[in-house]
């Protein structure tokens, strides 16, 4: 399953049409303590750049953009009661939401694993 | 100057170490057109404490006291008794001169109080929770709207007839800005809250009906009724507490099913100050917590595991938020809360009721004594410590002859509802333990001669 | 000698040898813990009296009247002063020692303006109360707002908000009703990105898109890029002069020519007012708004958070604009209240309406004029040159223990910038700030400006003396030194307050607001806990 990541940290792994989105391990341990995770709704339909999730630490709220376009078709909801998943677990079990991707093609922007690791290196 | 320590010594040597030679030398980036040549136009010189206050007591002499005349005066601001201990204390300086408490290890005093308060307003509202308080009940029923909006997703709000005068019009203007759409009008001078009118309104836009509870004219709506309605609809109830005295003696608004309850706290601990400043009251259920305006203090623990308080969950404020924040509002109205809550202690939940029985008892009086005044029809069947009367002409003259004859009689409803013609000779009567029977007396004698036409 | 010291009292210093032993109470000496009010009392005890018990009483209550008494506790007057002058005393506050939050403005409060506006001409008067009762009142409104007229050079002023954000939106707002008279939608207020977060709040708040003025290397808004990105749909600028680096905006008055020139107005946030009152005049400089807080410039109490005041001054072209109720001094010397009831008598119905009950913060106005009246202009002018003065001394007596990134941009106005700049690997600002705690001072204000990482803003005001500057410069180079030393210690810090370092996360992610009651003791369910009706 091939994993794709942006330059505001987040990461998404495509499965046939669906993406897995949530934020990279580098951002959370910038972000501290997360205390609590603003998810979309499912059936929210999302543009490249829409900002539908918000993270909060204690002293920071810091928006989630959405990788690509598409519909959201499931929302992490042990991040209701358990926001400590995503500094644990970020890039497995503290995902935020899953989308059915619209157009495949914003996939081509985006980085790989080796060049993401290169560009957090060099922030 | 006495507020001024440093001494012209002082001045010197600290100029020295900067490197400067003059104190002009540190406004160098303040170009010389702007710099004021001489003093401020026409403002006299530094002022003995004695000659400023004799200058301020001069003017303070210029205004009416409520205690040196018989007063009934209410609409949204109550006079009551507050005890010598509430200000005695929220005078102290580790109170009075402290800052928001940013650092909790040296703010835990203001910190408990916070959490006291929040205690004893959301038990008093029957809310789950309550905010650190904001700066007052109008300020604080426009957040509940715009909170509503949020939660429901929908933006049409629907305020009830008898909600303050002032509270509508602070929400029109800013809903003049946010694009809000609010229904709203003038009560009518019957003794019927009408809610089947209000629940008329409700349709699938609604964010949220806006009910005070005892309204303006001092009657108690339905709430229960009006929520049924509102949940039927996917809207929320937001119930409006001018008067807090009032739950003492009847129903909570969360447990007849108000989803948000907003109010005025002034009437404990904080006294009338002609306006302000007053203490915005906020509850709701927790599952709203992350939508709620204002400051919060939760319980939390210290590195050694003891109990201590912090302000929290203030990713929903402003200052960190930023254009995304919950409400536009920063500062609470904390020395406020604290006298509200002290007041608070001191009643109990005891204490509320009798303060609260010997209001409604003399507001009974009260009603009867000027329902017998020849020409003057009490509206209310049911109120607490605020009824309306009718008069047989413009109440705002009454209400200036009234206070020609040393006696304050009330809010006239044409003060409150100046473009309303029908409501012109109503007048607002409140009457709270303050008032003793023969105030009641003297005002009930005094507006008999003022509608006799009889002279002073 | 007969029974020499019969009583057998001998003071004694001990040998010095004894450990302390945990205490029983869980109080140590002065160091005293208070429970919580829910922990020391019932529902049924007062601490009040009053003059007669109601016998029954014939309720005109309806269906309304309460089934149970509400769950709140009374206390005795004697325990009640009790527990709050207890918990006070884990209060830090201004009367203690020095408290530099930087755009704070932590200064001494004077007790006269106490006094006064507990007078009961001011404290207990209503504000429906008939006009001619209140004249008093309205000549104290009418009065403040000419001094504040004065002393920014504006046209009008606004008195009725009730903080320093307030203060902004109406601001704000008025700036949107001006333009939208001139039948001018206009989308965009230009901030700069060292602002104050209420400022695009703010903004957000009245409908307007934000954007971000990129600052000059110095520290100070870049009038070039600013020139350039202004157009015909920006509706304004919100300024802070002096701005949160606690610089003086050299270009102000440029600034307010070229946004004027392309149609829009000039916001300024006054919360730094205090460093020029009665040395520069905004109005002199080009502004069209600015919010003064007057529990910050004019002194009036902070109250561990509010309540606070922001009146807002206004220009000419946005005085018509302005928020009822207002006061208006007639020609025979008289102070009218202009509300809805005289709007047209007074001319004034542009107004963009009210944006709260009644008349404003008469309780702060009181003591703002008492504050004003007892300077003077020349006790005014000493304010802004001492707590520069300050200031400065603090700038230059730390840049050689932190970082100043803004040191070499000329003297600084009424604050003092640093960074953690040059701290040892993983030590913070937070324990800097800590680390005063245990020293005795109120930390500075901690990161903030954005615009600077892990800032320090030292605010030190006017009304400390040379010899607390000098304390609480020491104390600021000890711990700063420790912290650059790589003291491990700090991260524990504070140790000798009341509570150490307090758990934010938890307290975050798990919000307990309300006391829950002791386990197994019977509460009233609030109604969600019932479950919906």
């Amino acid at each position: 399953m091939p994993r794709y990541f942006t330059e505001d940290h987040e990461w998404i792994d495509v499965d046939g049409d669906v993406g897995t989105v949530g934020i990279t391990d580098y951002a959370q341990s910038q972000l501290g303590d997360i205390t609590f995770v603003e998810l979309p709704e499912k059936g929210d339909t999302l543009k490249k750049g829409d900002a539908p999730c918000v993270v909060d630490s204690v002293k920071a709220a810091s928006d989630v953009y959405a990788p690509v376009s598409g519909e959201v078709v499931e929302v992490n909801g042990d991040l209701d009661g358990e926001p400590e998943l995503v500094n644990n677990d970020a890039e497995g079990d503290g995902w935020f939401f899953k989308i059915r991707l619209s157009n495949a093609d914003e996939l081509s922007g985006l980085m790989d694993e080796d060049k993401y690791s290169s560009f957090v290196d060099n922030l | 100057m006495r507020y001024l320590p440093l001494t012209d010594d002082n001045r010197r040597e600290m100029l020295e170490a900067i490197g400067a030679r003059e104190i002009d030398d540190l406004f160098v980036d303040v170009p010389a057109e702007a710099r004021l040549k001489g003093d401020i136009e026409g403002l006299p010189k530094q002022a003995s404490e004695m000659a400023v206050e004799k200058h301020m007591r001069r003017l303070s002499k210029k205004n009416l006291a409520a205690n040196d005349a018989p007063f009934f005066l209410g609409a949204g601001a109550y006079r009551h008794h507050v005890p010598a201990s509430v200000d005695h204390l929220i005078q102290r300086g580790e109170f009075l001169t402290a800052y928001t408490p940013y650092q909790p290890e040296i703010a835990q005093g203001t910190l408990q109080v916070l959490f006291e308060f929040q205690t004893q307003v959301a038990r008093m509202f029957g809310t789950d929770i309550a905010n650190a308080s904001l700066y007052d009940g109008s300020t604080a029923c426009w957040e509940a709207i715009v909170m509503a909006g949020r939660i429901t997703r929908k933006s049409r709000a629907v305020l009830a007839h008898g909600l303050h005068p002032h509270y509508v019009s602070t929400a029109q203007t800013m809903a003049k800005f946010t694009k809000d759409e609010l229904f709203s009008g003038a009560p009518d001078l019957d003794a019927d809250c009408d809610e089947d009118a209000i629940i008329a309104q409700i349709d699938d836009r609604t964010s949220c009906v806006v009910v005070q509870y005892p309204d303006i004219l001092g009657r108690i709506p339905d709430l229960a009724k009006i929520a049924d309605a509102a949940h039927d609809r996917g809207a929320l109830l937001v119930a409006v507490v001018t008067e807090p005295v009032a739950l003492g003696l009847i129903e909570a608004p969360g447990a007849l099913g108000a989803d948000i309850v907003v109010g005025e706290g002034q009437s404990l601990g904080v006294g009338l100050n002609f306006g302000g400043p007053y203490l915005g009251l906020f509850g709701c259920r927790e599952k709203f917590v992350r939508q709620m305006p204002g400051r919060l203090c939760g319980e939390t623990v210290d590195a050694d595991g003891k109990r201590g308080f912090v302000l929290t969950l203030s990713t929903r404020e402003q200052h960190i938020r930023r254009e995304k924040a919950t409400s536009n509002i920063c500062t609470n109205s904390g020395l406020c809360a604290l006298a509200f809550s002290i007041h608070m202690t001191l009643l109990g939940g005891a204490g509320l009721e009798t303060l609260a029985r010997i209001n409604h008892s003399r507001a009974r009086l009260a009603a009867q004594r000027l329902g017998d005044v020849k020409g003057v029809r009490v509206l209310n069947d049911v109120y607490f410590n605020e009824f309306t009367i009718v008069l047989p002409s413009d109440a705002r003259e009454v209400v200036r002859e009234l206070a020609e004859r040393g006696v304050l009689g009330g809010v006239s409803l044409g003060r409150l509802y100046p473009d309303e013609e029908a409501l012109a000779n109503g007048l607002v009567v409140a009457v709270t333990e303050t008032c003793t029977p023969e105030d009641i007396e003297t005002f009930a004698t005094t507006l008999s001669a003022v509608l006799e036409g009889e002279a002073a | 000698m007969n029974a020499p010291n019969a009583s057998g009292w001998k003071p004694a210093m001990g040998d010095g040898s004894g450990e302390a032993a945990p205490t029983s109470s869980g109080d140590a000496a002065l160091m005293l813990e208070e429970k919580l009010i829910f922990e020391l009392a019932g529902c049924d005890t007062t601490g009040v009296d009053f003059d007669e018990q109601p016998g029954e009483i014939d309720p005109a209550l309806g269906r309304f009247a309460r089934k149970q008494r509400a769950q709140l506790p009374g206390l005795s007057e004697p325990e009640t002063v009790r527990h709050y002058t207890r918990l006070s005393r884990q209060n830090y506050a201004i009367d203690l020692g020095p408290f530099p939050l930087g755009s704070c403005t932590m200064k001494h409060n004077p007790r006269l303006n106490e006094k006064v506006a507990r007078m009961p001409g001011f404290a207990d008067v209503h504000p429906l109360q008939p006009v001619d009762t209140v004249r008093g009142a309205f000549e104290v409104m009418n009065e403040l707002a000419h001094w504040l007229i004065e002393l920014t050079g504006m046209h009008g002023v606004a008195m009725s908000p009730k903080a320093g954000a307030h203060g902004e939106l109406c601001g704000i707002l008025c700036i949107r009703a001006a333009l939208e008279a001139q039948g001018d939608a206009r989308e965009v207020i230009l901030v700069p990105e060292s602002a104050h977060g209420t400022n695009p709040a703010t903004a957000a708040f009245a409908g307007y898109k934000v954007e971000a003025i990129p600052a000059t290397k110095e520290g100070r808004v870049d009038l070039a890029k600013l020139k350039e990105r202004l157009g015909p749909d920006v509706a304004g600028v919100m300024i802070t002069n002096p701005n949160t680096c606690g610089l003086f905006e050299r270009d102000m008055k440029a600034i307010s020519d070229a946004v004027h020139a392309a149609g829009g107005y000039v916001y300024c946030d006054g919360a730094n007012f205090n460093a020029i009152v009665g040395k520069v005049r905004p109005g002199d400089l080009g502004v069209d708004a600015m919010h003064i807080n007057l529990h910050k410039t004019f002194s009036t109490p902070h109250g561990g958070g509010g309540p606070g005041s922001g009146p807002v001054v206004l220009s000419e072209a946005l005085s018509p604009y302005g928020p009822l109720p207002f006061t208006a001094r007639m020609e025979d010397g008289t102070v009218h209240l202009v509300e809805e009831e005289s709007l047209k008598e007074f001319d004034h119905a542009k107004s963009f309406g009210r944006m709260a009950a009644f008349h404003g913060q008469m309780g702060m106005f009181t003591r703002a004029l008492t504050y004003i009246l007892s300077h003077g202009a020349d006790g005014l002018r000493q304010v802004a040159e001492d707590c520069v003065l300050n200031a400065n001394y603090v700038l230059r007596r730390l840049e050689d223990t932190l970082d100043a990134p803004y040191g070499a941009s000329g003297p600084c106005m009424h604050e003092a910038l640093f960074s953690d700049d040059g701290l040892a690997e993983g030590f913070s600002t937070l324990d800097i700030a800590k680390g005063l705690i245990d020293e005795g001072f109120h930390p500075m204000t901690v990161y903030f400006p954005l615009v600077v990482h892990g800032a320090m803003l030292v605010e030190p005001t006017e009304t400390e003396s040379k010899d607390g500057l000098d304390r609480l410069i020491e104390s600021i180079r000890h711990v700063a030194q420790r912290a650059k030393d790589g003291d491990e210690a700090l991260h524990g810090a504070p140790y000798y307050a009341p509570r150490r370092r307090l758990d934010e996360t938890q307290a975050a992610r798990k919000p307990v607001l309300a006391w829950q009651g002791e386990p197994g003791v019977p509460r009233i369910p609030t109604p969600s806990e019932v479950g919906d009706r």
